[in-house]
């Protein structure tokens, strides 16, 4: 069909070129003209640290689309068969359909290996980019309000994301997956009263059963990817909805966005990005092996090799279930398995404590504003130290994850790491805390110290008596007004205890911890007053040499 | 702009006198009694793209050069696809032995797809215009007109459904729908048997010989020396049975020797012969297969979370997070002269769980 105009006999909705009358068609079915115009020019503010949700995202899409393609060939299916594929060590071998049809893919379907290292590969990169998406959220308060919501669809996505990883890499069926899988089972069966019905029932009996691969691939295919897709699209929405964060800066506002617009430049940096994620996951998958399950070889529960790791992202499980001390307690003929259970209590307990942290931040600070405008980390000292704190845990928990593998590289005892990781996991992060603080308000200070007396220009001049002075270069206004655009707390005390009738009220314990919190958030310790006009112009119209 | 010379407005000089004159997008203004107030977005600086014709044509050259070579690696994985064969192995430095074939199809599919990427952010950064716009927010809560107008429309709703003054049918409701859910949680109940005794027997039982799990032969007293593992299955099963996995998990064994005189706990020396003693080999923390015997000190080690076991005094746990002593298979010599079992384990093997008592 030709897309010129022809005559002017015709009518001017014929007149109009292709593009425009299939968007017509769009718009009168659809509405897309009224969706485009909020949208299509959409402003996104510019910073490295935004691109991180968008590696969360273009993950998740490769994750789906080679995991469509592995499921063409995958069994998923725990009937034993003999191995006669190409790869020569295990011919001849019994093995479960999953761990043959694992094979065949990897040895016999062209590209089958490239693909499955590909889906691997992405979904560490993908709870690991969600990982330092939420750091970034957190660390610059990302999360106040009216973004709470967004942190719980954020969080979910990660939660579902490692039950998504677990139940995927153990499909395969091989030795290494099938251990995790049987500490899987172990964990059941500490679950005070229901842990042996918990156990039987996923297993569909007792371990490991023949029907654990199928229902793992339903959860793994299906029913989570599903959720996680819906729980992707809302968190965009409300993305696009409470339009995006923004760093302090000149012309930039609480009440503005200012950055580049959706078409065309975000429509080809973000789109592009896309493709850079996917052809550096494609570039490791192609140089770098994962999860080689023929090395391993297929299950077996009586068998098993050293050096036995989860992905990385179960590091932290594993650490508190390595480190734990072996308590079980045996009352009224019932045991109590606290060695196990505790740690898989503590668990969700420490991600949970991520989830809820910007309402107790909101109830501290009292404060029901609109935060658009991120903060710098360093002026926020005490959630910094918070979440370094939680950091310093995760990582100690890790060593504790791979405490066989520090000890074998480092030639260190296993039993010093263990109680190492013991005491550090209650010690490292209280001091991770105190640094943390401590080194934000050192920050703070050097700012105030840059707005008052400038920045320090290196030239070294001689006065006329002799001495030498270092000249200092006063800030630009953008730079002033940058490094003091942020708000300070001022910490919310105790209301008065005696009404106007002197009658004394109650004061409720919720009310003394939160004025206590408020202290150690925003007292004196924990921020160092901005500088104000007055010490400013103080300092500028004196001496000048400071 | 087709001048192969950069015209005179162009030049940054000139463009920042024009922004001077008006001022773009300012905000706040400095004065004396606020030097911190907000100057307002600073004047946009054009990159040598904005301003010169001959850098906007290389850069023009540069993402048109991304996407051939895009278009190429695509070429080459086809290519690679087709004519690589499966099997091949090639060395590549330092990375070592790689499947050919995984090699050039990972490395053409990524080169295609990163150059993709690479020209489109390069047009977007050197050619699309770069100048920062605003958008105002608005606040996301509904104005307080609206806000009555929703709740007064949910008034009018709820009144004309009667739900509030027809409290039959609103309990009776909730009573439905509180309850069909229960249908969906009656149907779990076939995901699995209930666990009933099954996690407190395992194969093993009086008269059955240990069978050499290497050799599917079984075992003689003078087949095992001091100092070695052995693993062994109960007589009967074999690997393509079809509960094998099952049954082994709970019913493998190993056994070691140990000089009768180290056996420091009397249960143990009893349950052994001639110093032989068979353990359960699922370890008691959450069930990996222990594999690491240490011959001197007659530790075994689980090669998953570490916890040691000492098996020359009933099995002790010495290190690591189990909580109790691997279960000891009691074991004697048949007739024939060859080991079995004198029983099945008295204690369920493996991890704990809340039955187990």
């Amino acid at each position: 069909m030709s897309t010129t105009p022809n005559t002017d006999a015709r009518s001017s909705r014929e007149k109009a070129p292709a593009g425009e009358r299939v968007a017509d068609w769009a718009d009168g079915r659809l509405g897309i003209y009224s969706l485009a115009k909020a949208n299509m020019r959409k402003i996104f503010p510019d910073h490295w640290s935004f691109m991180l949700g968008e590696v969360c995202m273009y993950s998740f899409i490769i994750i789906i689309l080679t995991g469509v393609y592995l499921t063409l060939f995958f069994h998923p299916s725990m009937n034993e068969v003999e191995y006669h594929g190409s790869y020569i060590p295990l011919q001849g071998q019994l093995m479960s359909e999953a761990f043959n049809s694992t094979m065949h893919i990897s040895f016999d379907v062209r590209g089958g290996l490239l693909i499955r290292q590909i889906h691997h590969w992405a979904a560490l990169i993908f709870v690991a980019a969600m990982m330092i998406h939420m750091m970034r959220v957190f660390f610059t308060g990302a999360f106040r309000k009216p973004r709470e919501v967004n942190w719980l669809f954020g969080w979910l996505l990660l939660v579902l994301s490692l039950f998504t990883g677990f139940t995927g890499y153990s499909l395969p069926d091989d030795l290494l997956s099938g251990t995790g899988v049987r500490f899987i089972e172990g964990v059941l069966l500490s679950v005070p009263i229901v842990g042996t019905y918990l156990s039987f029932f996923i297993f569909g009996g007792e371990f490991p059963g023949g029907d654990f691969v199928a229902r793992f691939y339903s959860v793994h295919i299906l029913l989570l990817p599903g959720i996680m897709l819906g729980l992707m699209v809302a968190h965009l929405i409300l993305v696009f909805y409470h339009k995006h964060t923004q760093f302090a800066g000149p012309g930039k506002t609480n009440n503005n966005v200012v950055g580049m617009p959706l078409l065309p430049v975000y429509m080809a940096k973000a789109g592009g990005f896309f493709f850079l994620v996917f052809g550096v996951i494609a570039v490791i998958a192609a140089i770098a092996s994962i999860n080689p399950i023929w090395a391993m070889g297929p299950y077996r529960p009586d068998q098993v090799s050293t050096g036995a790791q989860p992905d990385w992202y179960m590091g932290f499980a594993e650490g508190l279930v390595r480190v734990m001390p072996g308590w079980e307690i045996n009352l009224w003929g019932h045991t109590l398995v606290l060695g196990v259970f505790i740690p898989i209590v503590v668990f969700p307990l420490v991600l949970v404590a991520i989830a809820v942290y910007p309402f107790i931040e909101s109830w501290v600070t009292g404060d029901k504003n609109e935060h658009h405008i991120l903060d710098r980390p360093r002026n926020t000292p005490t959630r910094t130290g918070f979440g370094v704190a939680w950091l310093a845990a995760y990582f100690v928990m890790l060593i504790g994850g791979g405490n066989d593998l520090w000890a074998t590289h480092f030639h260190l005892s296993i039993n010093a790491i263990t109680w190492f990781v013991r005491i550090g996991f209650f010690v490292i992060p209280v001091l991770a805390f105190i640094a943390t603080k401590r080194i934000c308000l050192g920050l703070q200070r050097r700012d105030k110290d840059k707005v008052l007396h400038g920045r320090e220009s290196g030239i070294i001049k001689r006065l006329p008596h002799g001495e030498f002075i270092e000249v200092h270069e006063p800030l630009s206004q953008e730079a002033l007004h940058t490094l003091t655009a942020h708000h300070q707390y001022e910490p919310a005390m105790i209301g008065a205890t005696v009404d106007e009738n002197g009658v004394e009220r109650k004061v409720s314990g919720a009310e003394k911890l939160r004025a206590k919190l408020s202290k150690s958030y925003y007292g004196e310790d924990s921020q160092i007053p901005k500088p104000t006009a007055e010490e400013y112009k103080e300092i500028t119209s004196g001496h000048g040499h400071h | 702009m087709s001048s192969q010379d950069i015209p005179e407005e162009n030049l940054p000089a000139v463009q920042a006198a024009s922004h001077a004159e008006h001022e773009h997008g300012a905000v706040g203004v400095a004065d004396e009694k606020n030097p911190f107030a907000d100057p307002g977005l600073p004047p946009h600086e054009h990159r040598v793209q904005d301003i010169d014709e001959r850098a906007a044509k290389r850069s023009e050259r540069a993402v048109a050069l991304m996407f051939t070579l895009s278009m190429v690696a695509t070429v080459a994985f086809i290519v690679s696809y087709v004519v690589i064969p499966k099997d091949k192995a090639i060395f590549v430095f330092p990375i070592g032995h790689l499947s050919a074939l995984n090699f050039a199809l990972g490395l053409s599919l990524g080169l295609a797809l990163f150059l993709i990427g690479a020209g489109a952010v390069h047009w977007a950064r050197t050619l699309m215009s770069d100048e920062e716009l605003v958008d105002e927010r608005h606040a996301i809560s509904a104005p307080p007109e609206v806000k009555a107008k929703v709740l007064a429309d949910f008034k009018q709703g709820a009144k004309e459904s009667a739900i509030g003054r027809r409290k039959l049918v609103r309990n009776t409701m909730f009573g439905a729908l509180a309850l069909f859910p229960l249908s969906g949680v009656m149907l779990l109940r076939d995901l699995g048997p209930l666990p009933g005794t099954k996690l407190r027997h395992t194969l093993w039982s009086k008269g059955k010989l240990l069978v050499n799990m290497n050799t599917n032969e079984p075992l003689r007293p003078s087949d095992i020396a001091v100092g070695s593992l052995t693993f062994v299955k109960p007589e009967g099963l074999e690997e393509d049975d079809h509960e094998f996995q099952t049954e082994i998990a709970k019913s493998a064994v190993m056994i070691v020797r140990i000089q009768p005189d180290e056996i420091k706990d009397k249960q143990e020396l009893d349950w052994s012969y001639q110093g032989i003693v068979a353990y359960s080999k699922i370890c008691t923390h959450v069930g990996c297969p222990i594999s690491l015997y240490e011959q001197q000190t007659h530790h075994v080690l689980c090669p998953c979370h570490q916890s040691t076991f000492d098996l020359s005094d009933g099995a002790r746990v010495i290190f690591g997070p189990a909580g109790h002593p691997l279960p000891q298979l009691r074991i004697g010599v048949n007739d024939q002269g060859y080991l079995e079992a004198l029983g099945d384990f008295s204690e369920p093997v493996g991890p704990a769980f809340w039955e187990r008592g």
